[in-house]
């Protein structure tokens, strides 16, 4: 715990009108740390990641990426500052290959007989190989659309991306929602070899059974403020349901 | 025939490596559904000439002519149903193009004619065929900006714009045809190389240069992505706005080309050129394997899909059959192949565990 904070989050507030939906928010993320994110259904874990990422700009409080102060007007900016989130509904053009996904709107160009312009797939596909390889997920589709793989192996694409550009904090909505057990487990083994590439992330889940097999800590969320924080190893389901429900 | 096949397998497959290509164990009715173009072109082809043999001893398949008859036949519904196969697999439909078409084909004419009095006949022929690809941009822009900045659907957007368009052409055209003068622009319309008509070469090397747009630019992935997965597209970082309003631009001057090249075909300029012609592009896009919910189809498809329309309607009449029977026909080969792309949809991956 000597290292600096990835990401820093101080007294951040987001209102909506006259709604508080986060009130002085703080939140801390070291290298190879996984931050679970758990709260009732409207307790400001949405607002939150959307804030982090860049979609809702803060309406008080600090961001500090490294220790300096950040601003993001977009997620864009958020990305390129090296924030990634990866989306419950899966951010990919299932259309596409893995290669494709990868590089969509940043795809690589080649000239074909020195003067025509073409996709470089081929690149795009050893890109997909090597990154897939990384994450201890080895598919050898590489041509098939993304369509053709598995939930589990689909959310492997969508860390992939984010890996490949180098994304040094991954915010995860519900990454395990939509999957069957084996699957949750390939997902969280892959978190856990996030962890262990000195990336910080952010996981949010109901699933307490997932948020005690792979964070470090966890942050409870209530009605827009942090109701508790706990290191996993020295809490219990029960202290974080109360901490989530309240009394 | 052995060979097309390979062309219409989507554009993903066709470089990306191939050393577990094995591996790619696509199923039957993905085969099916992807070449199903091809496969409709090839019955119909047979059927054709079975019918012409039996009935009165002739060939359809063995004479030049038919097949010329054809190609000149597709070309305008081709040109079309290309930049309507870019609207479709982003998702979006573009009811306007065909009086865009009719437009663009008046525009030509009266500017031909204009240019003709001031310009040698080459040149005013290229003013002509310029202005009308120009002016078919105009209601192009307006659907963009509709669509994308103002979020009007692309359905209602473009049908607003085919009553303008409409409108217009009639208007420029004083609610008649316009004929024109221009010995260049009738050769081209009526002309041969080596016994293939101009409008066929051109129409070729149109079909070439948006096949590479579609499957080796970044617009075309992206065109492919928005199809898919807007969010995800937007996410990204790919500028939808910008994307959708090229979309139909280039859309409008795909039917402004049409325009110029009915023009050429008819010396003439008609407001209702384009008329029958959107539903038979938007029909020959389905057919070439596009699904309307976007994310899916070719250039090779829609012109194969193209080839299907144009060899039914012209070989019903060289059949002599009544051609009320071409609407029945063309109209069976669309549900048809919805049905197959629907089956497709059941039985590959993906789809049906979410």
């Amino acid at each position: 715990m000597n290292s600096q904070p990835l990401l820093e989050v101080r007294n951040l507030s987001r209102h909506f009108g006259a709604v508080k939906a986060l009130e002085n928010c703080s939140l801390l993320v070291r290298p190879g740390e996984v931050v679970a994110l758990a709260g009732d259904n409207g307790a400001g874990k949405t607002t939150m990641i959307k804030t982090l990422s860049g979609v809702y700009p803060p309406s008080s409080g600090e961001i500090l990426i490294e220790g300096r102060p950040v601003k993001f007007s977009s997620p864009q900016e958020a990305r390129e500052l090296g924030v990634e989130t990866i989306y419950q509904d899966l951010a990919l053009a299932d259309n596409l290959t893995i290669g494709a996904n990868i590089f969509l709107g940043r795809e690589p160009m080649k000239k074909l007989f020195g003067f025509l312009p073409v996709l470089d797939r081929k690149r795009m596909a050893d890109a997909a190989a090597e990154t897939m390889a990384r994450l201890d997920f080895h598919v050898k589709r590489l041509d098939a659309p993304v369509s053709n793989f598995s939930g589990g192996q689909r959310q492997a694409v969508a860390i992939g991306r984010a890996v490949y550009w180098n994304a040094r904090i991954l915010i995860m909505d519900e990454p395990t929602a939509a999957l069957g057990v084996p699957e949750q487990r390939k997902v969280i083994s892959l978190i856990k070899s996030l962890k262990a590439q000195g990336r910080g992330v952010i996981f949010i889940s109901h699933n307490l059974q997932d948020i005690f097999a792979v964070s470090d800590r966890i942050v409870v969320l209530r009605r827009g403020i942090v109701a508790g924080e706990r290191a996993i190893s020295e809490t219990t389901h029960d202290e974080v349901v109360k901490l989530m429900i309240g009394g | 025939m052995m060979d097309i096949p390979t062309m219409t397998t989507s554009d993903e497959k066709s470089v990306a490596p191939q050393a577990d290509h094995a591996e790619v164990s696509k199923t039957f009715v993905q085969r099916v559904a992807q070449l199903r173009a091809w496969l409709f072109l090839a019955a119909l082809i047979v059927t054709f000439e079975i019918w012409a043999r039996l009935s009165f001893g002739g060939t359809f398949v063995l004479s030049a002519f038919n097949w010329q008859s054809v190609a000149v036949f597709a070309v305008a519904p081709l040109l079309i149903a290309i930049g309507q196969t870019y609207v479709i697999i982003s998702g979006g439909i573009d009811l306007s193009t065909g009086f865009i078409m009719g437009l663009a084909a008046v525009v030509a004419a009266h500017v031909t004619n204009i240019a003709g009095l001031y310009f040698p006949a080459p040149v005013a022929m290229l003013i002509g065929i310029a202005f009308a690809v120009l002016a078919a941009g105009v209601p192009g822009v307006i659907n963009g900006l509709l669509i994308s900045r103002l979020k009007v659907p692309p359905f209602i957007g473009t049908l607003g714009m085919f009553g303008v368009a409409r409108g217009t052409a009639f208007l420029l055209a004083s609610g008649t045809t316009v004929p024109v003068s221009n010995s260049w622009l009738a050769a081209l319309g009526n002309g041969r190389f080596f016994g293939v008509p101009y409008l066929v070469l051109v129409a070729a090397a149109f079909v070439l240069i948006m096949h590479y747009v579609l499957s080796q630019t970044r617009f075309g992935q992206h065109n492919y992505a928005i199809g898919a997965n807007v969010q995800a597209a937007r996410r990204a970082g790919i500028d939808i706005k910008k994307h959708i309003l090229k979309l139909y631009v280039l859309s409008a001057m795909c039917a402004g080309l049409g325009g110029a090249l009915y023009a050429a075909r008819f010396t003439a300029g008609a407001a209702q050129a384009g008329e029958p012609l959107l539903l038979d592009s938007v029909a020959a896009v389905v057919i070439g394997g596009a699904s309307l919910f976007g994310g899916s189809g070719s250039i090779i498809g829609t012109v194969a899909g193209a080839l299907v329309i144009a060899v039914i309607q012209y070989g019903l009449v060289f059949l002599n059959v009544e051609p009320f029977w071409q609407f029945i026909a063309v109209g069976i080969v669309i549900i048809i192949s919805v049905l197959i792309d629907q089956a497709q949809r059941r039985f590959s991956g993906g789809k049906q565990d979410e």
